[in-house]
């Protein structure tokens, strides 16, 4: 009896895992090999490939290469930056639209809307409201007679343009973030905030020693999630500065969009192999920054 | 301190607009120090009138004083009351520790005192080996009593408590309302507890108030409101087993049930509900009662024996059930078919009117 069951439950998995083997398992499978293949040409002998070896040459390309070191900073500032600021933003307008109940499934849309737009579109709309002259951003600033900011223009500095890719990052990620919140807080049970209260709690111990700590598994799953989304930072880049991917050319670039220039180049020798070597370097970042969060919120973490 | 609420009123309207007065023109005195008992079937409205009193709940209309002190607008953070609550709401990612002193930091009691003050309750409450301890490793018994030492460590005014016995298994009950009772006692603080356990509120209770569809029918000590129940709804909701209740008749001084008579009265004629508590029957060993029964089945449990009699609809004039129970002293040996010769025991004779009020 327990056999069969067992059969039909790999019956079940098997679209899953088919399709699993064919473009997850596999291809990351192939990454770790295309990476130590030498002089790799994927197009020779009719399309069969031809390598002339082993190498670990393909990662000391990458690390002698400094616009993969301008990536993992920009990468690296998108990650840590964006990430806490978004979580605590999110929880901030989760607390908020609990707060109005009347108004609350207005504004949950308007905050999910980002959710459910193109990346590039809302990129090319936000690349127009960061505009130097006409944008958005810097008319808001002229209210407070601050002068206009060479957002993404140019000449504009690193500064500013790292600060116009937070704010779009920070604000297409809150959607996710707060559906996320908002459902967990009416999981909550009502009676904590009732003792809280009768326990002469303020809004903001409420938040910090009740709601926050109730959240936390939830707050885990999120900034693990966002985490290694960041690290992956790309099409907001695209977006926002095309496909040079900065004001200056290469100024914004990610790591995936280091990757992404070896892939597009696969024709000349070796650069897919380093591709595949720069992928597994953010693989094996990404991988330890989990591991690191996992550990650090063990004890933050109430389940 | 004594708590008082005048004209208290809670509407809840449902989704449908439907009005449903919770609480309805509550006047209550609740007295200084004493451990009452709020009682009655699900959605008589006590617990929403404990929660009135907590102030988590805002009222329609009427007003509540603690004391001289009127908090009909107090918010419930600073009417200085402590709740338990059903399912106690102990905050699970803190310790026990935590919990006690969660309030003591909010109320920004200094460091010293606070730690103090929270083992000397955890004493109080024989809880001094838990402190480090998360809630969920505690039996249910435990956490009551933590939430009972969360409740009091910040000296409120009047303690409140919903069903604290509820979730807890039977064995654990009974250990848990002397404990309640003892707590109360070494505090003397007013409390205010919910149940719709009767017994429960007939065991611990200083005075009990028995509310039904949101009014009070009422108050009193506990053994004073089943010796005397103001109407077929208290008496009928007190006492297990409960009280036998018959269509019965006044005439000529003389009350009858199905024409036999139990008593004597000084009432005029008229029908009336005659209420006799199952041990309010005695035995007539001379067989002069015109109260008589076939007797269909006997329970002997220790020096009592119940007699169950069952009665075909209409005879006998019961009321509200095909059978009835008397309690009487297990000496007299009574077996099923023999015939019974019933006296009711002076002051165990409860007359009602129609709509079920004393007469």
């Amino acid at each position: 009896m327990e056999k069969k069951n067992n059969l039909r439950a790999w019956i079940y998995l098997a679209p899953l895992l088919i399709l699993m083997t064919v473009f997850t398992f596999y291809p990351i499978v192939n990454a770790f090999i295309i990476s130590i293949y030498k002089d790799y040409q994927p197009l020779a002998n009719n399309g069969a490939g031809i390598i002339t070896g082993y190498t670990l040459q393909n990662f000391l390309f990458i690390f002698k290469n400094q616009l993969f070191w301008i990536s993992v900073k920009n990468t690296f500032v998108i990650a840590f930056v964006s990430v806490p600021i978004s979580i605590f933003l999110s929880l901030f307008i989760s607390v908020a639209l609990k707060n109005i109940p009347k108004l609350k499934g207005f504004f949950q849309t308007i905050y999910f809307l980002p959710y459910v737009t193109n990346a590039i579109a809302v990129g090319m709309a936000f690349a127009f409201m960061f505009h130097q002259n006409y944008g958005l951003f810097n008319a808001i600033l002229g209210w407070f007679g601050i002068d206009a900011i060479n957002w993404i223009g140019g000449t504009a500095s690193w500064t500013a343009q790292m600060g116009a890719l937070l704010i779009y990052t920070i604000w297409s990620g809150l959607a996710f973030k707060i559906l996320v919140f908002t459902s967990g807080m009416q999981n909550i049970d009502k009676q904590y905030y009732d003792a809280a209260k009768i326990d002469s709690a303020s809004k903001w111990t409420v938040f910090k020693r009740i709601t926050v700590p109730l959240l936390s598994p939830l707050i885990l799953y999120i900034s693990i999630t966002s985490m290694i989304g960041a690290l992956k930072a790309y099409n907001s880049v695209v977006g926002l500065f095309g496909i040079q991917m900065g004001a200056q050319p290469y100024s914004m670039m990610t790591i995936v969009a280091f990757v992404y220039r070896y892939v597009s180049g696969y024709t000349d020798v070796g650069y897919i192999s380093y591709a595949s070597a720069a992928a597994i370097i953010l693989f094996i970042i990404t991988v330890v920054f989990s591991l690191i969060q996992g550990v650090v919120s063990r004890k933050r973490v109430h389940y | 301190m004594e708590i008082k609420m005048q004209g208290l009123t809670k509407i809840f309207t449902s989704k449908n607009k439907k009005e449903v007065r919770a609480v309805d023109n509550v006047d209550l005195v609740i007295p200084s120090g004493k451990l009452i008992g709020l009682l009655g079937p699900s959605g008589c409205g006590k617990s929403t009138t404990l929660y009135l009193i907590a102030g988590l709940l805002r009222q329609n209309d009427g007003k509540i004083f603690f004391g001289e002190d009127e908090v009909t607008e107090t918010p419930p953070e600073k009417r200085g009351i402590g709740l338990v609550f059903q399912n106690y709401a102990l905050y699970p990612h803190m310790t026990v520790r935590e919990n006690i002193l969660f309030p003591l930091q909010n109320l920004k009691i200094e460091k010293q005192e606070a730690i103090q003050r929270t083992v000397e309750i955890a004493e109080l409450v024989g809880l001094q080996e838990m402190l480090d301890r998360k809630p969920k490793e505690l039996s249910g018994g435990q956490q009551q009593r933590v939430a009972i030492a969360r409740a009091l460590v910040k000296k409120p005014r009047v303690l409140l408590l919903d069903e604290p016995l509820s979730n807890l298994d039977a064995r654990l009950r009974l250990q848990t309302r002397e404990e309640i009772k003892r707590i109360q006692r070494e505090t003397k603080i007013t409390t205010v507890f919910v149940t719709h356990d009767q017994e429960e509120a007939m065991s611990i209770s200083d005075e009990i108030v028995v509310m039904k569809d949101g009014v009070i029918q009422q108050m009193g000590e506990p053994q004073q409101v089943y010796d005397a129940p103001l109407n077929l709804f208290v008496a009928r909701f007190l006492g297990n087993p409960q009280i036998n209740v018959f269509d019965g008749e006044i005439k000529n001084k003389e009350v009858l049930i199905g024409g036999m008579k139990v008593g004597n009265t000084i009432l005029p004629d008229q029908q009336v509900t005659v209420g006799i508590r199952p041990e309010g029957f005695a035995v007539d060993t001379e067989k002069k009662s015109p109260f008589k029964f076939e007797i269909d089945m006997v329970e002997t449990i220790g020096r009592d024996t119940t007699l169950i009699i069952e009665v075909e609809s209409g005879e006998g004039g019961i009321l509200d059930k095909k059978t009835f129970k008397a309690i009487v002293d297990v000496e007299h040996r009574i077996n099923p078919g023999d015939m019974v010769h019933f006296k009711v025991k002076p002051g165990k004779l409860h007359l009602f009117d129609l709509s079920g009020s004393i007469l």
